[in-house]
């Protein structure tokens, strides 16, 4: 018999807690911790001073300059491209939309080596479209543009498919009721509709940003690696591991990790504000 | 004044709206009653410009309407499900329609933030200025909705069922203030209901709606005591229909006492008698073919079910302390309090209670 004083301890409604949290904490462990823990050690082996001295050394500024203002310029352009491709194929009803629908994941299946000698072979002087822009003047491979162009390339759906879903469950309501209160179809887009995609639009955003901080293979066709000119970042950790240089690497590799963790971070902190409204 | 004429609207092969006429006087407070399904919120939805009729005329002060958008016919639109931008506050919401007009005719910030402290008294919700709507209740939100919609002055104010998210004591609350509401500003307001407590209680005309048409436009006496079709009959509850033989104006048949039943100038013959379960009082009569055969109660009311010879099965709703002595299986005469008297055949009543626009009435 039990004591009538046996404390109530309330059942949870749903079951496998304990195992679904250990699968996951233990895959976050080896895939993720473990591997930036063996980074940080690897860079901290060789002390401040040597660290400072191989990540400010100009040819890796130059790399790292070079990787954040082409990531940005990707970005801009993916952030302004992102949104107006989410915007159309969420809108509009108009035949092959499925097709384009279907066509934003190609960057993701695609093999980033595949899209950048893709990209190379077009864009270079004797390439259908670079053909066309080498006359005006205009050269994009072997340039910072190129590099831009592949991180663009590859990093465009997470801005569609960050923004597209947020989009879709919009109620129409919202701008129906902007239009009967007066609101001209340009102020119900900028006050009405974009306030409430801005948080997700933001997310897709940096995600893209990282994600062209730390593109490889696509750029390494369309660059032409030239030190101190289009020579990225992660480029330059890879030729430092080539030629055994494991803590070059790792340092080169810590300063990326670090621009994108305070990319997220700046990023966690617009979103917080654009959904203030929400947390109620 | 609104003018609605001889307005239809198909949603491809669905007919919504199959000929609606109605005129709407300045400052009346009007209500769109009618089932799922009848095409109410469809003409509300037009007059506000969000939807476009396929044929028929809009005319509201002198002004064709169907040549102006949404944004120009200033009307103020509460949605049902309030529809307040969620990313800002309460004060903003309410001053959205004064602070997106071109910069021209836009009020001043000080004029537009006394505006909306005015409303704010108004609507009792000046302690809630500053919240989200995510952070207020379902009546706040429709506060806040009535609100935005009356700051802009509106022609026209139109609510697409106010009160259909709140529960039952909310909405009386709403519904007494809506009126005061009204009588404050005084302007033209049409709003879509399906609940006809709330039409009548509310509005000062009701217009009936079924499958796309105007079946009846009255008050609720006129509308409860003469309905003018069958279908706004069995809508206002009179779901008992009796076959009967008209004579002289007067129902009759077997088992039926329906002399408090007004008599109808209608031809001799056979007709429809449509009750009310709880407009007809049971008498003791062993010649009469109605028996019970169940009866319930819900502690107010007794729920008896009576059976014909015939196998015909009707409800009748008895108040409990004055309902007589009932036991089951013996015969009962109907003795209806009210009702109302259709022919058989399609055609519309010629004295029907209410001349209106009704056309064929459809069999349902």
């Amino acid at each position: 018999m039990t004591s009538a004083a046996a404390p109530i301890r309330a059942k949870r409604v749903l079951p496998g807690f304990t195992l679904s949290l250990g699968t996951t904490l233990l895959y976050i462990t080896v895939i993720i911790l473990i591997p930036v823990l063996a980074l940080i050690l690897k860079g901290a082996e060789i002390g401040p001073a040597r660290f400072w001295a191989i990540v400010s050394s100009p040819r890796a500024v130059a790399a790292f300059q070079v990787t954040l203002i082409a990531a940005a310029i990707a970005t801009v352009f993916n952030a302004l491209y992102g949104l107006l491709m989410a915007w159309v194929l969420v809108r509009y009803e108009f035949p092959g939309k499925r097709i384009l629908d279907a066509l934003m994941d190609v960057p993701f299946a695609l093999p980033t080596a595949v899209a950048g000698l893709s990209l190379t072979a077009l864009f270079s002087s004797n390439g259908w479209i670079g053909a066309w822009l080498e006359p005006q003047g205009i050269s994009v491979v072997y340039t910072i543009w190129g590099i831009a162009l592949a991180m663009a390339f590859t990093s465009v759906p997470f801005v569609v498919r960050t923004v597209q879903p947020v989009l879709e469950d919009l109620d129409p309501g919202y701008e129906q009721a902007a239009r009967t209160l007066g609101a001209s179809e340009a102020t119900i887009f900028t006050r009405v509709v974009f306030p409430q995609i801005l948080p997700a639009w933001l997310a897709g955003c940096t995600i893209a940003f990282a994600r062209s901080l730390g593109e490889f293979g696509a750029i390494v066709f369309i660059a032409g690696n030239l030190p101190f000119q289009t020579e990225i970042a992660a480029l330059l950790a890879f030729i430092r591991l080539e030629e055994f240089d494991y803590n070059g690497a790792a340092a080169i590799a810590l300063v990326l990790l670090f621009f994108a963790l305070v990319l997220l971070l700046v990023s966690n902190r617009l979103q917080a504000w654009a959904a203030r409204h929400r947390g109620a | 004044m609104i003018s609605i004429s001889s307005m239809t609207k198909s949603f491809g092969p669905t007919a919504v709206l199959r000929g609606i006429d109605l005129n709407i006087e300045a400052g009346e407070l009007v209500a769109l009653l009618g089932p799922s399904g009848s095409g109410k919120t469809t003409l509300l939805k037009i007059i506000a410009g969000l939807e476009w009729p396929d044929a028929g005329g809009l005319v509201v002060d002198g002004k064709n309407w169907l040549a102006l958008s949404a944004q120009q016919r200033r009307i103020g639109f509460v949605f049902q499900h309030y529809a307040l931008f969620p990313h800002m506050t309460v004060r903003d919401n309410i001053a959205f329609g004064l602070s997106v007009r071109p910069r021209a005719e836009r009020p001043g910030k000080s004029v537009i933030a006394a505006k909306v402290d005015d409303l704010l008294g108004l609507l009792q919700i000046a302690h809630l200025a500053d919240r989200f709507p995510g952070q207020l209740s379902g009546g706040q939100r429709q506060r806040v909705a009535l609100g935005r919609a009356l700051a802009i002055e509106p022609a026209v104010l139109l609510l697409d069922e106010p009160f259909g998210a709140l529960d039952a004591a909310i909405r009386r609350d709403l519904r007494r203030w809506l009126r005061e509401v009204h009588q404050k500003t005084g302007s033209t307001t049409l709003f879509v209901t399906h609940d006809q407590e709330e039409a009548f209680e509310l509005a000062d005309r009701v217009v009936v709606m079924g499958e796309g048409r105007i079946e009846q436009i009255g008050s609720a006496d006129q509308i409860h005591d003469r309905p003018a079709s069958p279908f706004v009959a069995r809508f206002m509850g009179a779901v008992v229909e009796l076959p009967v033989t008209l004579r002289a104006g007067r129902a009759e048949a077997a088992g039926l006492d329906a002399r408090a039943v007004e008599r109808r100038a209608m031809a001799d013959g056979p007709a429809r008698l449509f009750l009310r379960p709880d407009a007809i009082a049971l008498e003791a009569d062993p010649a009469s073919p109605w028996r019970l055969t169940h009866k319930a109660s819900n502690g107010a009311m007794i729920r008896a079910t009576l059976q014909q010879d015939g196998g015909l099965e009707i409800p009748v709703d008895l108040p409990r302390h004055s309902a007589p002595d009932l036991s089951l299986g013996s015969a009962y005469r109907l003795r209806p309090l009210t009702g109302a008297v259709f022919s058989f055949d399609a055609a519309p009543q010629a004295d029907a209670a209410r001349p209106l626009p009704i056309l064929k009435e459809k069999r349902l």
